[in-house]
């Protein structure tokens, strides 16, 4: 199902993360995933995320689909070339796959491969643009192929960036290219979200407000210093600090952001970053 | 040495749509070897440029646009001239339209393409590099190049991870490249360049042309040495 008829349905859209592990011993991801289908309407499947090799978000997502759980297929430009993108869509679709989110991809300095090849030679924009080809029944080359695939396409914006404005001609630009949602980098600011949404408000795409579990204060100072556009105020900080009982803390915090920011967008994406036992619980304290 | 070709004339048009007034630039280095930008191609491009209704403020043909310092010292007496018109028309590689722009706060266009030699840069090291793509963007980008100013060579846009200007690769030396362009063109009244989707680069571009290989651009002693197996330098 693609998350494009829930929108239309009018329905506030919530997914959350499944994590494929490095290796191919999947019973552990496949119980946080179990833990979790009757709750959210999706599973993002990270590709290789932060540039650590991992079992691939292709074989994962169609894992999912195969035991009826949706599947969000990460796709990112950093390892595959355009001629293997465009392989990968295509073998998505015939495995059922209907859901892509189109990312740029972290450079690999961030992973466990240094020495990798970054391949980037699509970006986030031509990778929208390439499914959007190919859904016109043509490759990036102009040809002509057999069957086309239809897939709802999404893509990722960061609201927290600085400056906000190449952001948001970017975002333009994946919506010309075919996103038809997107998902944000986690926001712990709702004036902040309001005034984002407030700017994008005309482009008339679903955003899903991305929400960050906090398992500590220190976690939240390491992303304050080392996650692009990601702030976490004081505040919050020193209520996790305080905290008898941080987990308890954690699910009040990311309940209470998400019940002050659902009314202002239509979704949320939810990582909780091992801490997959606390969403539902975080679902009810949102009202969700 | 950098090898560069001339745009059609039908884009370096459409770089120059809504202005009027137009600098020509170009080089006794490269440029003048390659027969794409040297004192003869600039009058060739002013009359053809007139021709199509432009009004050509002025022109001048420096030795090594490559060359920040000369640049400054030789574009010094054309002040008024550069001042009186809407843009620059720089008619050389990737390199020198990137100093041109970064030297004079003027809309810069290139006129050519800079073909690849496999990997050279120009003759003076200055911070500016050209990947020699064989397309050149530098129109949409403000005169700075996203293939080599961006550590994933984006072309349509910064990406999520940049921190404070910095890039997520090695922040602490590295500027995010995107973030320069999106100021550069800020600062020319150009965003809406940003706007424009760039299609995936021709990576067979990037490959240097078969029929470069066993002339002086490819190597000075490349003839001799084939003919030869000589490894001494030939005569051109
Ligand atoms: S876009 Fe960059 S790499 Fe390509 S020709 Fe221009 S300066 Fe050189
Ligand atoms: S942070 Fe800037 S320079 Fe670095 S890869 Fe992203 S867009 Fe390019």
């Amino acid at each position: 199902m693609k998350l494009s008829e829930l929108f239309n349905d009018g329905k506030f859209v919530i997914t959350t993360e499944a994590g494929p592990p490095k290796g191919v011993d999947v019973e552990r991801m496949l119980e946080d995933v179990e833990l979790l289908r009757e709750r959210v309407d999706a599973f993002n499947v990270t590709d290789q995320q932060s540039s650590v090799m991992r079992l691939g978000s292709l074989a994962v997502s169609a894992l999912l689909k195969r035991r009826g759980i949706e599947p969000v297929f990460q796709v990112t430009c950093r390892d595959r070339n355009r001629i293997a993108l465009q392989s990968d869509l295509l073998s998505a679709y015939v495995l059922g796959i209907e859901n892509v989110l189109c990312l740029t991809g972290d450079y690999v300095s961030l992973g466990d491969h240094l020495g990798a090849k970054p391949v980037f030679d699509l970006d986030s924009v031509s990778l929208l643009l390439t499914a959007s080809r190919l859904q016109e029944g043509y490759d990036l080359a102009g040809r002509e192929i057999a069957g086309s695939p239809t897939f709802c396409l999404g893509a990722v914006v960061n609201p927290g960036a600085n400056p906000l404005e190449p952001q948001i001609i970017k975002m333009e630009k994946k919506i010309e290219a075919g996103a038809r949602f997107f998902q944000t980098q986690a926001v712990y600011e709702p004036e902040r979200f309001a005034a984002f949404m407030k700017q994008v408000e005309g482009f008339g795409v679903p955003v899903m407000v991305g929400i960050i579990l906090l398992k500590s204060a220190g976690m939240a100072r390491f992303m304050n210093r080392n996650v692009a556009g990601i702030h976490v105020p004081d505040h919050l900080i020193v209520e996790m600090e305080e905290a008898k009982d941080r987990a308890e803390m954690s699910v009040e915090i990311a309940g209470r952001l998400i019940r002050e920011m659902k009314g202002l967008c239509q979704g949320v994406h939810i990582m909780a970053l091992g801490w997959e036992k606390y969403v539902p619980t975080v679902l009810d304290a949102a009202g969700l | 040495m950098l090898v560069s070709e001339q745009k059609p004339l039908e884009e370096i048009l459409r770089s120059l749509e809504g202005e009027g007034r137009v600098f020509l630039l170009g080089c006794r280095g490269c440029a003048e070897a390659c027969q794409t930008g040297g004192e003869k191609e600039v009058l060739a491009m002013k009359e053809t440029l007139e021709g199509a209704g432009k009004e050509i403020a002025g022109w001048a043909a420096l030795d090594f646009l490559c060359q920040k310092g000369l640049v400054k010292t030789g574009l010094y007496p054309f002040e008024d001239q550069i001042v009186s018109a809407d843009s620059i028309l720089t008619m050389c590689c990737g390199i020198g339209v990137q100093v041109t722009s970064s030297v004079v706060g003027k809309v810069t266009h290139p006129a050519c393409n800079t073909i690849s030699l496999g990997g050279s840069r120009g003759e003076w090291w200055g911070s500016e590099r050209c990947l020699e793509c064989g397309d050149c963007l530098l129109d949409l980008t403000g005169g700075i190049c996203p293939l080599t100013a961006c550590t994933k060579s984006l072309i349509n846009g910064p990406c999520g991870g940049a921190r404070d200007g910095r890039c997520e690769f090695e922040p602490e030396v590295r500027e995010c490249g995107w973030q320069l362009i999106y100021e550069r063109l800020k600062k020319l009244d150009r965003l809406h360049k940003l706007r424009e989707i760039s299609l995936p680069k021709d990576f067979a571009r990037m490959q240097p042309p078969k029929d470069l290989r066993g002339t002086a651009f490819w190597s000075l002693g490349q003839r001799q040495e084939e003919r030869t197996g000589d490894e001494t330098l030939g005569t051109l």
